[in-house]
């Protein structure tokens, strides 16, 4: 008599049918995106009937897309860059004096994470564009990066968990001046946080709708918040096309990142 | 250019707490001392001071010529080695090595020059390429040792550098560090907690407690005159038995002590003995001999354990515990009644530090 299957055997039905499932989920709303973008339709549609590009012409053709890609390019690199140079330096204060540091700064740098994104987009409305006057880029550049902050403190510090900063100080001793000594020693070594917290936060900015649509004005938009306000008013395909285009940029701009700096040439 | 190094009435803080106090030590060119202490005893605050990590709240410390207290750490020009070896993981053996020179503007040819001659003195002439992440704790502490030598620093010092290792290599390596020292003549600074380790390499010993020096003296002198209990109870005076002198005869003092405790302390042997004082006592410095004989200390014995060079009794007596070691051709029961008898090679004469 064969003994009963445990749930953690790799071959049980049950485990092989939730990782179906789990795959139909997740892979299911892209095939039927996939699909409408390259459909001949006028109108959204599932199976797709005939095949074109005519919705690809048609985003590119389409100036608000062109500007609102532009923009949104902008922001995630300008807003993940600004994130970085704020949370590298914070995320290497908190670990490196963990022990001086009262523990309610590291809870603070998780903040914007934990308020509802509608109310942290209309209270940096308020602040940013009514009571400080900013023009409508730079308040969106301040609140992308405010948004992944959180994002860039956790993952470098999640990474500098793991560096032993006694490293650091035999390279002072040795003669290697304390700024010197973070790039030469401090920043090779957490790389790969840098890395991963860089491509979180530029997709998290990319993708971002909630913070945008209170930071958008007049001429001036995101390429999700156009894409909102596009279905509002059309219902063909070109949003899907829009859709593709966004995920294979998000896709190569990984790629890139880690074709560049993340090949690993050590073992650590 | 090896240096002299000197701290003069050197305080520090953590914060509110002080971890150093008055502290000062001067190391002679050329010359390798332990700090030895327990853990907290400030033997890493005093190495991390010297090193610039740190900066002291009151003093100063100089090596040589030149004023280190508010220097910063960069310009000391001092080899460092860590407990946890703290290579960079993302260089080379050779790279790790060579970082010093390189910060010191030193030409690549000379620079590989000097790395493979570091190298090959500590036998890792055949892994320059390797990364950290691939080299056994022992070739990481040989990296390290090399990486703090090449500078041909001023001041070595070491933290602990073996209590990461296993038995063994713990003492294979420190005779390696002795001689690297010695042939590289450097003054040195070596931080530990173990006793065998520290008398075994240095020149001198300073033994810490409580952020002070409590005695610094060569190991040879530590190990047989401890100036205080607590220095003698580090180096295995197990036995601590107050006692006083209560006639002097011949150049023999009888002293007393708890009841029935009487003993024949011959000065020449001894040394001069106080008259108020503590006889510190290796187990191997109190004879188990008949219960009949006149003079000793009143003992029954209590659990037996065996050595190998000697059984060992836990006695009761009438001043407490104490623990004594008794011959191997006769091992005796728990229970019997016995005298302990001093041996003055295995003792030390301690001052009365007011206890009662």
């Amino acid at each position: 008599m064969a003994a009963p299957r445990s749930p953690l055997d790799r071959t049980h039905p049950g485990l092989i049918a939730a990782t179906a499932v789990v795959y139909l989920f997740l892979l299911g709303p892209l095939v039927i995106v996939f699909g409408a973008a390259f459909s001949n339709t006028t109108f959204l549609a599932f199976p797709p009937q005939g095949l074109s590009l005519r919705w690809f012409e048609n985003a590119f053709a389409n100036s608000a897309f062109r500007a609102s890609f532009v923009t949104s390019m902008q922001v995630a690199f300008g807003g993940t860059g600004l994130a970085l140079l704020l949370g590298v330096p914070a995320a290497y204060a908190m670990s490196r004096y963990r022990v001086q540091l009262p523990k309610a700064l590291s809870v603070m740098f998780v903040l914007p994470i934990l308020i509802p994104e509608i109310v942290a987009g209309f209270s940096m409305l308020r602040f940013l564009q009514v009571s400080l006057g900013l023009p409508v880029v730079a308040a969106l550049l301040l609140g992308h990066a405010l948004l992944v902050l959180p994002y860039t403190v956790r993952v470098i510090g999640a990474s500098l968990a793991a560096f032993d900063f006694s490293a650091e100080e035999a390279a002072i001793s040795l003669g290697s001046p304390p700024l010197k000594t973070f790039v030469t020693i401090v920043l090779p070594n957490i790389r790969s946080g840098v890395i991963a917290a860089f491509v979180l936060a530029f997709i998290t900015s990319l993708n971002d709708v909630s913070i945008s649509v209170f930071l958008t004005g007049p001429g001036v938009s995101t390429l999700p918040i156009q894409i909102l306000s596009y279905v509002e008013q059309f219902f063909d395909p070109t949003v899907a096309s829009v859709s593709v285009l966004l995920m294979v940029l998000t896709v190569a701009v990984m790629a890139a990142v880690e074709r560049t700096l993340g090949l690993t040439t050590f073992t650590k | 250019m090896t240096q002299s190094l000197a701290l003069d009435h050197v305080t520090a803080h953590y914060g509110t707490t002080r971890v150093l106090e008055d502290l000062s030590i001067r190391i002679a060119a050329g010359e390798l001392v332990s700090l030895l202490g327990a853990s907290g005893c400030g033997k890493t605050t005093t190495l991390r001071l010297v090193a610039g990590f740190m900066t002291p709240t009151e003093g100063t410390i100089r090596l040589g010529e030149r004023d280190l207290t508010r220097l910063p750490a960069h310009r000391r020009d001092i080899g460092l080695v860590f407990q946890n070896y703290a290579l960079f993981p993302h260089l080379s053996v050779a790279d790790n090595v060579g970082f010093g020179l390189r910060q010191r503007g030193v030409a690549p040819d000379e620079r590989g020059r000097r790395v493979a001659a570091m190298l090959e003195r500590v036998g890792l002439a055949a892994l320059a390429d390797r990364y950290p992440a691939a080299l056994s704790g022992g070739q990481k502490q040989r990296v390290a040792l090399a990486r703090a030598l090449v500078i041909e620093p001023q001041l070595l010092m070491f933290d602990e550098p073996l209590s990461n290792l296993d038995a063994k290599l713990r003492v294979d390596m420190r005779v390696e560090i002795r001689e690297l020292q010695r042939a590289n003549g450097a003054t040195a600074v070596y931080v530990t907690h173990d006793q065998e380790e520290a008398f075994s390499i240095s020149d001198r010993v300073a033994i810490m407690d409580a952020g002070r020096i409590v005695q610094l003296d060569t190991p040879e002198t530590l190990y047989q005159r401890p100036n205080s209990e607590f220095v003698a109870r580090f180096v295995g005076f197990e036995n601590m038995i107050p006692l006083a002198v209560t006639r002097r005869e011949a150049g023999v003092a009888i002293a007393e002590g708890a009841e029935g405790t009487r003993l024949a302390l011959p000065e020449a042997e001894f040394g001069r003995v106080p008259d108020r004082f503590v006889l510190g006592a290796r187990p191997a410095g109190l004879a188990v001999t008949d219960a009949d004989a006149p003079l000793g200390i009143p003992a029954t014995l209590g659990l037996r354990t065996y050595l190998g060079r000697a059984y060992q009794y836990q006695c009761r007596t009438p001043g407490g515990a104490l623990v004594a070691d008794g011959p191997l051709d006769r091992p005796l029961e728990t229970g019997q009644a016995a005298r302990l008898v001093p041996l003055a090679q295995q003792c030390c004469i301690l001052p009365d530090a007011g206890r009662r």
